[in-house]
C-alpha cells in the first residue's frame, strides 16, 4: 500500500480545492464553539489528501464545506476555480457533478435494492437508455465482487459491503472529486483492507483528487500525498507521515505519540499485515 | 444542528426578555425555513425529470392504503350524525331536515376536516418519519452530493400525490357518510327515505361542495408541508434531541401542529368562504 502513493509526493500539483482564511463555528452567541479558526490550505489535483484530527476538530465540517452542505462563516473555499461560499442553490448543484462522496455509514436508500442505489446516478443524471445503465452497473458489481447481491436491500448487507456499494454508486459518473468520510470506521481489519485496495484500484483507475477523512492511523497515512492534521480550530498541513514526525509542536508529537507510538511505526502490537 | 436556548452571562432580570427575544428569533427563523421549504417542494413538482412512477408509489401509499380507514371512520360519523341528528330533530318535528344537516356537516366540515386528520395520522406521520431517518443516516446530503434536487426527488411526489389523494378520500369520506346518516336516520329511526335524499339534494349547493374541496385542498397541503417539513429539518428542530429520539420527537410534533393547524385553518376558511 505505501508505494502506490509515495512515487506522486515530489510532483508539483495544481490546486484544485483551496481554503482560504476560512472560518466556522456553531452554537449559540453566549456559548459559540469555534470548529474552524481563519484556516487556509490547498488540495492539490490527482492527489491524496489525508484530513486527520480527534473527533470534534472539524474533520467531517471540512468536507461538509466543500461540498457546500454547510456555509462557511468567514473566507473562501475555491473548488475547481469557484467559490462555493458565494456560490448559489444552481450553480452548487452543477458543481457538485464533480464529486463523489463515500459516507461514513454508506448513506444507501433504504428502500432501493443494491441494483437500484448504484444505478439511482446514472438515471437521474444521464441520458442512458435501461440496457445501458444495467451493462454499467453489472460491470461495477462485477469489479468489486459485489456480484449476486444486486436485488439485496442496505439492510441486508454488511458494514464493508454497504461501504463498497457506496463506493460503487459514487464512481458511477467517474467524478474528478472523491470524498471519503471516515470509510473504514467499524470495519474489521481484513474489510479495512479490502477497502483500501479498492480505493487504490480506483484511484490509479481514474485519478480522481482524493480527500479521506479517516481515524485509522497510521495505516491511513500510507495512502497520503499529503496531510493536514485539524487540532482546535488550526490546521497544520504535512507533505507525508516523514514530516509530521519533524515537527516541533507539542499537539502534534503528542499526536504521534498517541496514534503511532513513540517509534512512529504503527500502534503497540500492530502489524501492518495488509501490505 | 440546532442551537438550544442558552442564557449565557445574561443578568437574571433580563432574562425573560432574552428569552422572548430568543424565541421570536427562533420562530420567524423556522417560518423561513418552513416558506422556502414549501416553495422549493411546489416548484419540484414542475422539474423535469419528472418522477411520475414515486407520484404512482406514493398515491398508493397516501390514498389507496388510506381507503380502509377514512371507509370506518366516516362510516361511523355518518352514523352517528344520523342519530344525533335524528335525536334533536325529532324534538321539532324536523325529522325530513336529517339528510341536509347530515350531508351539509360532512361536505363542509366534518368530510375535510377528518380525512385530513385521519390522512395525518396514518401517511404524514409516516412521511414524517421516513425524511427524518433520511436525514439523519446521511440519505439526503447523499441526493445534494450526487446533485440531485431532494425536492424533486423526494419531497415534491409525496405533496403531489397527498394533494390528489385528500380531495378525493374527502369526497369517499363525504359519500360514505351520507350512507352511514342513511342507515342510522333512514333504516334505523325510520326516516323516510324520499325526504333524507330530498331535503339533502334541495339544501347542498355548488358552493357548499366547493366550499369542501377548497378546504380539502388547503388541509392536503398544510398537512404535507408541515409533516415533510418536520422531517426534512429533524437536525435544526430546537429541543428534538439526536438520531433516533429526534426523528420520533419531531414526528409528534408534526403530527399535533399539522392537527392544531387544520382545525384553525377550518375556522378561518369557514369565515371567509361561507
Amino acid at each position: 500500500m505505501t508505494g502506490a502513493t509515495g512515487r506522486m509526493r515530489n510532483t508539483v500539483a495544481e490546486p484544485i480545492i483551496q481554503f482560504i482564511d476560512v472560518s466556522k463555528s456553531f452554537g449559540t452567541r453566549a456559548k459559540r464553539h469555534t470548529v474552524l479558526d481563519h484556516i487556509s490550505f490547498s488540495i492539490p489535483e490527482g492527489k491524496t489528501t489525508v484530513i486527520a484530527g480527534g473527533s470534534g476538530q472539524g474533520k467531517s465540517v471540512t468536507l461538509k464545506l466543500v461540498l457546500g452542505l454547510l456555509k462557511a462563516d468567514s473566507g473562501s473555499i475555491i473548488v475547481d476555480g469557484q467559490d462555493v461560499v458565494s456560490l448559489g442553490r444552481r450553480e452548487l448543484r452543477q458543481l457538485r457533478t464533480r464529486f463523489g462522496v463515500l459516507f461514513q455509514g454508506g448513506a444507501l436508500f433504504d428502500s432501493m435494492t443494491v441494483f437500484e442505489n448504484i444505478a439511482l446516478p446514472l438515471r437521474e443524471r444521464t441520458h442512458l437508455g435501461e440496457e445501458e445503465i444495467r451493462a454499467r452497473v453489472m460491470k461495477t458489481l462485477g469489479d468489486l465482487e459485489l456480484q449476486g447481491h444486486e436485488d439485496k436491500y442496505p439492510a441486508q448487507l454488511s458494514g464493508g459491503m454497504k461501504k463498497r456499494v457506496g463506493l460503487a454508486r459514487a464512481l458511477q459518473l467517474e467524478p474528478k472529486i472523491m470524498l471519503f468520510d471516515e470509510p473504514t470506521t467499524g470495519l474489521d481489519p481484513v474489510m479495512t483492507k479490502d477497502i483500501y485496495e479498492l480505493f487504490t484500484r480506483t484511484h490509479q483507475r481514474l485519478g480522481y483528487t482524493a480527500v479521506i477523512v479517516s481515524h485509522d492511523i497510521p495505516r491511513v497515512f500510507d495512502l497520503a500525498d499529503q496531510i493536514i492534521l485539524l487540532n482546535r480550530g488550526e490546521v497544520d498541513v504535512f507533505a507525508g507521515v516523514e514530516e509530521i514526525f519533524l515537527s516541533e509542536k507539542p499537539y502534534i508529537q503528542e499526536f504521534v505519540e498517541m496514534t503511532m507510538g513513540r517509534e512512529g511505526r504503527g500502534c503497540p502490537g500492530e502489524e501492518k499485515d495488509h501490505e | 444542528m440546532h442551537e438550544s436556548a442558552d442564557f449565557g452571562e445574561t443578568p437574571l432580570i433580563l432574562r425573560p426578555f432574552w428569552f422572548l427575544g430568543d424565541a421570536t428569533l427562533y420562530l420567524f427563523n423556522d417560518l423561513g425555513r418552513m416558506g422556502i421549504f414549501l416553495f422549493a417542494a411546489l416548484v419540484g413538482m414542475f422539474r423535469r425529470p419528472f418522477r411520475l412512477g414515486e407520484v404512482g408509489k406514493q398515491l398508493r401509499f397516501i390514498g389507496t392504503g388510506s381507503i380502509a380507514v377514512i371507509f370506518f371512520t366516516a362510516l361511523s360519523s355518518g352514523m352517528v350524525l344520523g342519530l344525533q341528528g335524528y335525536y334533536s330533530l325529532h324534538k321539532f318535528g324536523a325529522e325530513g331536515m336529517l339528510g341536509s344537516a347530515v350531508s351539509l356537516t360532512l361536505i363542509m366540515e366534518l368530510g375535510p376536516i377528518l380525512t385530513a386528520l385521519m390522512v395525518t395520522g396514518r401517511a404524514g406521520s409516516a412521511m414524517c418519519a421516513e425524511i427524518g431517518i433520511m436525514r439523519i443516516s446521511e440519505q439526503i446530503d447523499a441526493l445534494e452530493c450526487m446533485a440531485i434536487d431532494p425536492f424533486r426527488f423526494l419531497i415534491s411526489p409525496k405533496v403531489l400525490a397527498t394533494l390528489i389523494s385528500v380531495p378525493l378520500l374527502t369526497a369517499i369520506f363525504d359519500v360514505v357518510g351520507i350512507f352511514g346518516g342513511y342507515l342510522a336516520g333512514v333504516r334505523l329511526m325510520g326516516v323516510s327515505s324520499g325526504s333524507y335524499f330530498n331535503g339533502m339534494m334541495q339544501s347542498v349547493t355548488n358552493h357548499d361542495i366547493r366550499l369542501g374541496i377548497i378546504k380539502s385542498f388547503v388541509f392536503a397541503l398544510l398537512l404535507v408541508w408541515i409533516c415533510t417539513g418536520r422531517g426534512y429539518f429533524v437536525q435544526q428542530i430546537r429541543g428534538a434531541g439526536f438520531g433516533a429520539e429526534s426523528v420520533s420527537r419531531v414526528t409528534t410534533q408534526a403530527v399535533v401542529l399539522s392537527s392544531i393547524s387544520v382545525l384553525i385553518f377550518d375556522y378561518l376558511l369557514t369565515a371567509v368562504l361561507l
